[in-house]
């Protein structure tokens, strides 16, 4: 009895862990689409770069893939963010100044791309077999699985507690208000001299530095990456989760997370009980068309999601002006 | 110096020269990208596949292979008619999701909503048909010299003749007729040309229409050549993007240039670098495209 206890919280803390990470990728979303208004279809790409990132710096001497420096994981987690931002600043040099599709196009095709190098570039990926042995934090605790995963919980929760605070000021700094100018009016916003290119980069960049950090954490909690984990589907499910927990609103963000992570994971239970085995392909396709039916009709019927967007207009508003009573 | 990539690249071109021509009609008509345009494709050659079973099993004369292609009768009949279907379908599609979300205004989230929906009937011909590919025909084709010592199978000789005459008829309807000059009014200046009495709401679902048929016979050319299997049309999507803006979005004859270079680029790519880079060609040519010239090869409307 206590060991099933110990094991579901052992569970618990590992999905919640997973869920947070979700979370990270979503934040990042949040802050190119919510606040900004920048389509990326490619968010498993910068993910992947983040992931592969890390791995490659912190993993020790390897020969099947690049790398293997065997650098702490702190180390790890800012070459993913470098990485990752780096790849969505120059993606958005080529294509912001464009119309808004051609970004969505090239954020896919960057995608692609990704999955492209990661199977077939072996002696930069290891190919189909992925990058193992990453280091994994609070590794001396993993022979006892409940306080290793909790450890491991605590770390995530901090880091997405911290990233939660400093966007929630970033988003109400001024710099913040352009990016929200710049969305719903560029012209306005260019009018008052703000060059709306350069905020659009920096969000973009910044935006696709969290995704790369989501994928670096993700890689360290698990201990192992492989092409597979980064397709079109991970991008899709990111996207449910931010259109479902409310666009434009970081709280949402990680509501929407938590929300679809808990809906993805007990219809995979769902579908492990009640289909045989060799029906699994087609119960594991049935999951993804429930997502982009759910996530089409929030569109159509809810497009503001869950929580929808707080109005934020500068604090001092709300101040009366001097003299006037 | 093998030439034999001209012939492979024409064929997989005139493939996505087609898709490339309806993500084209949409953008310039309907103004979105639509990334469910490779679903189409894909539920093109899955409802051949259906439509050839079903006239299969009523005329068993129907599926034996008109010499010298490798399929009969029913496979052609079942594309015409499946044609007609996947333009309903698009149809369908914009009833159900794009039109709702076109007119409030807030148009990059039709090409979100386009993204969810080709994620979901995606995975649902997964849940139909599995990710088994499946084959219009089980006959070997021996391919035969056609001219400068490149060889050809005759299925592929007749898919190029019949996209060539598929495009050509789109660029006459366009040019010459009352729908056509409509669809290019519309493209030139939605307001303007409702307010000249074109009734836009027909000129949208005859875009659709046109761009589900054109996928449907984009989709059996790939399943005639190579095979069917729901990530077909995703697959497609990067290189239909890239036809179309190589060639210039709104364009019919550039996406047509567009489909045939990207093709032939692929095919080069297959021959010289191997096929597991095939996927990046079209990625590259987009980068270079937007960098350099982004309006495209023939910057122009409809």
């Amino acid at each position: 009895m206590t060991a099933d206890l110990v094991g579901l919280a052992t569970y618990a803390s590992v999905f919640l862990a997973m869920a947070l990470v979700n979370g990270i990728a979503c934040l990042g979303l949040n802050l190119q689409w919510g606040q900004t208004g920048l389509f990326n279809v490619g968010v498993a790409g910068f993910i992947a770069i983040g992931a592969y990132a890390s791995a490659i710096v912190t993993t020790p001497l390897a020969q099947a893939h690049a790398g293997g420096f065997a650098l702490p994981i702190a180390v790890g987690w800012l070459a993913a963010m470098l990485a990752a931002g780096g790849a969505s600043a120059l993606v958005g040099a080529a294509t912001l100044r464009l119309r808004a599709d051609y970004l969505a196009i090239t954020t896919f095709g960057v995608a692609v791309v990704v999955q492209l190098v990661a199977l077939n570039a072996q002696r930069l990926t290891g190919g189909a077999f992925g990058i193992a042995f990453i280091p994994r934090p609070f590794e001396v605790l993993a022979s006892q699985p409940l306080l290793f995963a909790t450890a491991n919980l605590v770390l995530v929760a901090t880091l997405v507690a911290g990233l939660f605070a400093g966007l929630e000021k970033l988003v109400r700094s001024p710099w913040g208000r352009v990016l929200r100018a710049v969305r719903e009016d560029e012209r306005a916003a260019a009018t008052l001299g703000k060059n709306a290119n350069r905020y659009r980069l920096q969000a973009f960049a910044l935006g696709g530095a969290l995704m790369g950090l989501a994928g670096a954490v993700q890689a360290h909690l698990i201990g192992f990456i492989a092409p597979d984990s980064y397709q079109a589907g991970l991008t899709f499910q990111i996207w449910a989760m931010l259109i479902i927990g409310g666009s434009g609103n970081n709280l949402g963000a990680l509501v929407g997370a938590g929300l679809v992570s808990v809906i993805w994971s007990v219809t995979g239970l769902a579908t492990g009980t009640f289909f045989a085995p060799d029906e699994q392909a087609r119960a594991a396709a049935l999951r993804v068309v429930a997502i982009g039916v759910l996530l089409s009709a929030m569109l159509v019927l809810r497009p503001r999601g869950l929580l929808g967007e707080r109005v934020m207009v500068s604090r001092h508003l709300d101040q009366k002006p001097p003299g006037s009573g | 110096m093998n030439t034999q990539f001209i012939a492979d690249g024409v064929v997989a071109g005139a493939t996505i020269a087609l898709g490339a021509t309806g993500v084209t009609l949409t953008y310039s008509i309907m103004r979105f990208s639509n990334f469910a345009h490779g679903e189409l494709i894909s539920c093109g050659g899955y409802l051949t596949l259906l439509l050839a079973g079903g006239i299969g099993s009523i005329a068993t004369a129907s599926a034996v292979p008109i010499d010298p292609f490798s399929v009969g009768w029913g496979v052609l009949a079942a594309g015409l008619i499946a044609m007609i279907a996947t333009g309903l379908l698009a149809l369908l599609l914009d009833a159900l999701l794009f039109r709702r979300l076109r007119g409030a205004g807030a148009s990059i989230s039709v090409v979100m909503a386009s993204f969810g929906a080709s994620m979901a009937l995606r995975a649902l011909l997964e849940v139909v048909f599995t990710s088994k590919p499946a084959y219009f025909s089980r006959e070997l084709e021996i391919a035969t010299p056609v001219a400068f010592g490149l060889r050809a199978t005759p299925d592929q000789l007749l898919l190029v003749v019949v996209a060539a005459v598929l495009v050509a008829a789109l660029y006459l309807l366009l040019g010459h007729t009352s729908l056509g000059r409509s669809m290019r009014a519309v493209s030139e200046n939605p307001a303007l040309a409702r307010v000249g009495g074109i009734d836009v709401g027909r000129v949208e679902r005859a875009t659709w229409l046109i761009g589900g048929a054109l996928a449907c016979a984009s989709g059996v050319m790939l399943g005639l050549v190579v095979q069917i299997r729901p990530f077909m049309g995703f697959d497609l999507l990067l290189p239909l993007f890239a036809a179309a803006i190589l060639g210039g979005i709104g364009s019919v004859p550039g996406a047509l240039i567009g489909g045939l270079i990207i093709g032939l680029s692929e095919a080069a790519t297959v021959q010289w670098l191997g096929a597991e880079w095939r996927a990046g060609v079209a990625f590259a040519v987009l980068i270079a495209m937007l960098l350099v010239r982004p309006q495209g090869l023939f910057a122009s409307r409809l």
